[in-house]
């Protein structure tokens, strides 16, 4: 089980989470019109094999959604922020 | 010759005798045996029969490794299949029995199976049952049968009467495993102050040094380790605790039998309890299990691991037999057979290397033991159990060089070196790595880990090894968790006769042959799955190379036991076979669990009513005081309809639907979502997330909005309400409101930071009501004080703030019904007393409550959608809701939903059906043009069917192949799953008054 550092409420359990997917992946503006761009965003993602910046959402916490490393080969995790503060 | 308890020694209560049975003969067992110790003291042999070929099996190890002893425990609710009687502590009134055997485990009627053994090898299920037919319907058939005679404990269908425990704990060091080793680094760690939990699945601890005779020096170690550990309040220490997963981020799964070693537990304490550990640090010191040599007949009773046979006389003071015979590859037997022939028992050693050292084979001799080097033991022979041992001289691979001797014995004791539990190492890590030092997997150094190995599990040898292990894994776990180790002289290893470990000198023989390489007869590698020498063989001949393909093919190493004693063997086997090494062949994965969990034991408490929470609204118990019968809807219980009398589901949902047509009906809709939008951007983020535009609508109003996903599909809809600038009131459907209100956060957190709204649930703040039907303003207007509710003062998507008896609420006027109705919203905790005043008011009017039943019928009366339409399939189109797309704006969704796929004009569109039927459609029900034959996926779905009370007939919607074009078709309405067909015809899906007259009076 993963436990997750939320700077909100502190390490947690990964129950207390739900997944988020890519976390580097980028929200088109509202007024794009190019649907492949829409389709990136919505259905095209990497499969990578080791480091990942993936959302967690603390949806049994505080309810803010987390940018976090993990690493999907040793399942080792990084450093965990809130989206909303991320750059 | 069999087993008979010693007069003296032994770590046993002789003063007290327990009553404990087997298969209903009276045991011969005291305070401090297992169930095994206790069959073997009272001379029970044959305790088991095999799993595929029904023979004889006794009891052959010590521990959780023992692939044999699996019995039935206990009788009634409380039985229990599969219980190892090497670990079963005895109790008073513990009743046991023989599995998979009959009539009796000593004469088994299925024991001529074995006649047939030729065809029972390795694939032969495979082969036989799936391969020569096609589909599985020949192999089902035959299942039936197989399973029977297969197989191993009978689980009972009655509930469990007792209460499992679920615990959740963290702790700066876990060490598993409270041998020499764990001890040791528990006491390290334990001085320097740090929070440590110790565990072990013995009820004793001390591990193997509880193996040794009592008295010995090592008995004083262990007092004072203990005495001194105990005196620690920082350290926990667990026994009859097994650590049986280790996971990521340092977590770990402990089960503790807190009362399987009772009749049945006592003073309210769990059966069981699960511990779900977060521990910064863990030291595994989970030591090493001992590995047999193949020869033919080895799974004969009477065959053993020598270190069993060691562990039954020093602590359970019982000697399996006066003639044992012991067969080694390693120094570790020289230990048991000392033992054993203090204890009175006439030893013979075969050791398969050449010469034995004289500081082993001195001492041996002087106290009459029988050596044999470079020879071992070939066949076990007797019938049911060893009567003699066939001993050939062996090369360094173990086959045999000359002639045989038989040496008459009642136990053959075996050693092929040990092989370290590394399984919880390796479930968190990796695969262990071979060590030809000491001819076994250990764990791999990595280096970074916050997991530390010590004692046997890292090959360590020496009782003086050992200690110094823990102490120094102790030592790396304090120094990462920046505490000081203030004391690391535990008490000096004490001085034991033929402390050698197995490492030094071992041959690694694996199994014995004749000159050929052949067995002399059946020689079983995993002796719980009935797994033979020859099986491998014969995968190696198929062709199996990888031994996670030999493993599923053979099934070696799947049974209850895990292969603990076998797979090494197995994968042995295979790298000699194709001329590999062990490392170049590889061992197969661990994974959690280590032992057999109990299901109950995970589920804890979480079962019934705690399997997940269950949402009231705030009303519910006078739902259930008006006798109502409820639904779940998600996590809620729903009134579903209010029986008058003895009125069916059927008669009272069309009965309550009536009603509301005619006079005035309420309906508890407190379930739906409801989210405070709130914020500068509240109405730009609304005109984003909803199809349909927001920047125009007035305090005061509110309007009914349609939400897609980023995909471009439908996800919910619902109204929401203008409260003031800034200010809006969303309402979800039940079941999508967690959802909704995820992705607006999602929204907010991640792509648009810079929209200054927040999103807040208050869907258990606020209750809501539905009163509709003709009456509905009238019941109102007489109650409320505060607002005019007329038809000019309030038309539809008005809301006003008014008071019900003194208590302020908020109707809403929207009409879900199709008839004159209001959404009474009030604050959760006054939610009572408004319905009351609202029944109370509603006399006059022929106010009745009505269920969620009724609530479909008049709204698929109505052609509204609701969760069976909008299921993640359905488009704006599909569900005619296209006209509420704002063409001006960009909202979530309003790209993709253009995709090609999303636009074809074949895309099935709601519609509705009229079926001229005595019956109704069955949701699920496919359509079907008339005519045709009704196979395939057919033209479309029925998605929400009911009996109209309006039109005196049973009606559906459903989503049909260009269904707007087909109004008037008469089609199939076909149920597969029940044979029925129906027929009906499409027709608009506004069933009822399509112009909306009622619902704007």
């Amino acid at each position: 089980m993963l436990r997750i550092n939320c700077p909100v409420c502190g390490t947690r359990d990964e129950t207390e989470f739900t997944y988020g997917g890519d976390a580097t992946v980028v929200r088109p503006a509202m007024d794009e019109t190019r649907a492949q761009l829409w389709l990136d965003y919505v259905f095209n993602r990497d499969n990578p094999r080791g480091p990942h910046t993936e959302y967690w959402h603390h949806v049994q916490g505080c309810r803010q959604w987390l940018v976090m490393e993990r690493n999907t080969l040793t399942h080792e995790v990084g450093e965990c922020h809130l989206a909303k503060e991320a750059c | 010759m069999a087993g008979q308890r010693l007069k003296q020694g032994g770590r046993i209560d002789r003063r007290k005798t327990l009553n404990v049975r087997f298969d209903g003969r009276k045991l011969q067992a005291h305070p401090g045996d297992t169930l095994a110790s206790a069959l073997i003291a009272s001379g029970e042999m044959i305790v088991a029969r095999g799993f595929k070929y029904h023979r004889a099996r006794g009891v052959y190890a010590a521990g959780s490794e023992d692939p044999n002893a699996l019995v039935h425990l206990r009788t009634g609710a409380r039985h229990e299949p599969n219980a190892r009687a090497t670990t079963t502590q005895v109790f008073d009134g513990l009743e046991s029995f023989a599995q998979n055997s009959w009539p009796d485990v000593r004469f088994d009627a299925s024991a001529g199976i074995g006649l047939l053994s030729p065809f029972l090898s390795a694939g032969f299920y495979y082969k036989t049952f799936i391969g020569p037919f096609k589909g599985t319907r020949y192999w089902m058939f035959c299942e039936s049968f197989i399973r029977k005679a297969a197989g191993m404990g009978r689980a009972v269908k009655i509930n469990d009467p007792d209460n499992y425990d679920k615990l959740n704990a963290f702790c700066d060091l876990l060490v598993v495993g409270g041998g020499a080793s764990g001890l040791s680094a528990a006491l390290t760690a334990g001085r320097a102050g740090a929070d440590v939990i110790l565990v072990d699945q013995d009820f004793e601890p001390g591990g193997s040094l509880l193996s040794q005779p009592v008295g010995e020096a090592s008995d004083d170690w262990l007092e004072d380790v203990l005495l001194e550990l105990k005196s620690l309040t920082n350290v926990r220490i667990l026994t009859r605790t097994t650590a049986f997963g280790a996971y990521d981020e340092d977590v770990y799964g402990l089960i503790e039998n807190v009362s399987d070693h009772l009749l049945a537990p006592e003073n309210d304490q769990p059966r069981q309890r699960y511990w779900l550990v977060r521990s910064k640090q863990a030291v595994l010191a989970t030591g090493a299990i001992e590995r047999p040599l193949v020869f033919a007949n080895n799974d004969l009773p009477g065959v053993m691991l020598a270190g069993a046979v060691q562990t039954y006389v020093n602590r359970f003071g019982v000697l399996p037999g006066q003639r044992i015979v012991l067969s080694s590859n390693n120094n570790s037997a020289a230990q048991v057979a000392l033992h054993l022939a203090r204890a009175g028992a006439d030893v013979t050693l075969c050791d398969a290397r050449p010469t034995l050292p004289a500081e082993l084979s001195d001492p041996l001799l002087a106290a009459g033991v029988t050596l044999l080097t470079g020879k071992l033991v070939i066949k076990a022979i007797g019938r049911r159990k060893v009567n003699a041992a066939l001993i050939v001289p062996v090369d360094a691979a173990g086959r045999a060089t000359g002639a045989a001797q038989k040496v008459t014995c009642d136990v053959i004791g075996l050693s092929g070196g040990w092989s370290p539990v590394v399984h919880l190492w390796s479930q968190r890590f990796k695969k262990p790595v071979f060590d030809d030092n000491s001819g076994s997997f250990i764990p791999a150094e990595l280096g970074r880990e916050t997991v530390k190995c010590a004692g046997r599990m890292v090959a360590a040898q020496t009782l003086a090894d050992r200690i110094a292990s823990g102490v120094t894994a102790a030592q790396a776990a304090l120094a990462d968790l920046s505490l000081d180790a203030v004391d690391t002289s535990v008490p000096a290893a004490p001085a034991l006769p033929f402390d050698t470990g197995w490492a030094d000198d071992i041959l690694p023989v694996w199994s014995v042959t004749d000159a050929k390489g052949k067995t002399l007869g059946k020689a079983f590698v995993d002796i719980q799955h009935d797994v033979k020498l020859t099986d491998i063989d014969q995968a190696h001949r198929e062709g199996y190379v990888s031994v996670e393909h030999l493993k599923r093919y053979t099934t070696s190493g799947m049974a209850t036991d895990q292969g603990k004693t076998s797979n090494i063997i197995a994968l042995a086997r295979m790298a000699e076979l194709s001329g590999k090494t062990i490392p170049q062949t590889g061992t197969t994965t661990f994974r959690p669990p280590y032992t057999p969990v109990a299901i109950g034991a995970l589920v804890g408490h979480e079962h019934g009513l705690h399997f997940t929470a269950t949402r009231y609204s705030p009303i519910h118990d006078w739902h259930l005081a008006q006798g109502a019968k409820m639904t779940e809807a998600g996590a809620w219980m729903r009134p579903w309809y209010y029986p008058d009398g003895s009125e069916t589901l059927s008669e009272a949902y069309r009965r309550e639907a009536a009603h509301v047509r005619q006079h005035v009906g309420i309906v508890d809709v407190s379930t739906l979502g409801k989210i405070a939008v709130q914020g500068p951007d509240a109405a730009e983020f609304l005109n984003r997330v909803y199809i349909n535009g927001w920047k125009s609508l007035k305090s005061g109003r509110l309007r009914y909005g349609v939400m897609l996903r980023e995909d471009g599909y439908v996800m919910d809809d619902g109204a929401t309400a203008c409260l003031g600038e800034n200010d809006y009131f969303m309402s979800t459907t039940t079941a999508n409101a967690a959802r909704v209100l995820a992705f607006a956060e999602h929204l907010l957190q991640t792509a648009w930071k810079d929209m200054k709204v927040h999103v807040t649930t208050v869907t258990d703040q606020w209750a809501a009501f539905a009163v509709a039907g003709p009456k509905a303003r009238d019941l109102l207007q007489s109650v409320v004080s505060g607002a005019d509710l007329s038809r000019e003062a309030m038309p539809n998507n008005h809301f006003v703030n008014a008071v019900i008896n003194g208590i302020p609420v908020r109707i809403h006027r929207m009409s879900y019904s199709g008839e004159l109705a209001y959404e009474v919203y009030v604050a959760s905790g006054y939610a009572q007393q408004v319905w009351n005043a609202l029944h109370a008011a509603g006399t006059p009017f022929n106010l009745k409550p009505y269920g969620t039943e009724a609530m479909g019928a008049l709204r698929i009366e109505k052609g509204h959608v609701a969760g069976p339409e909008i299921e993640g399939r359905t488009t704006l189109n599909d569900l005619g809701l296209n006209g509420f797309a704002s063409s001006k704006k960009p909202f979530v969704g309003s790209v993709l939903r253009g995709r090609e796929v999303l636009t074809e004009a074949s895309r099935p569109t709601l519609v509705g059906l009229e079926l001229g039927s005595a019956q109704g459609a069955k949701s699920g029900s496919l359509i079907y043009a008339k005519g045709v034959a009704a196979k395939g996926h057919g033209e479309g779905w029925v998605s929400s069917t009911t009996w109209s009370p309006a039109l005196g007939k049973y009606i559906a919607l459903a989503l049909v192949q260009s269904g707007k074009s087909r109004t008037g078709e008469e089609v199939q309405v076909v149920n597969h799953l029940e044979n029925q067909t129906l027929s009906a015809k499409i027709v608009s899906s506004h069933f009822y008054d399509p112009a909306g007259e009622r619902q704007n009076a």
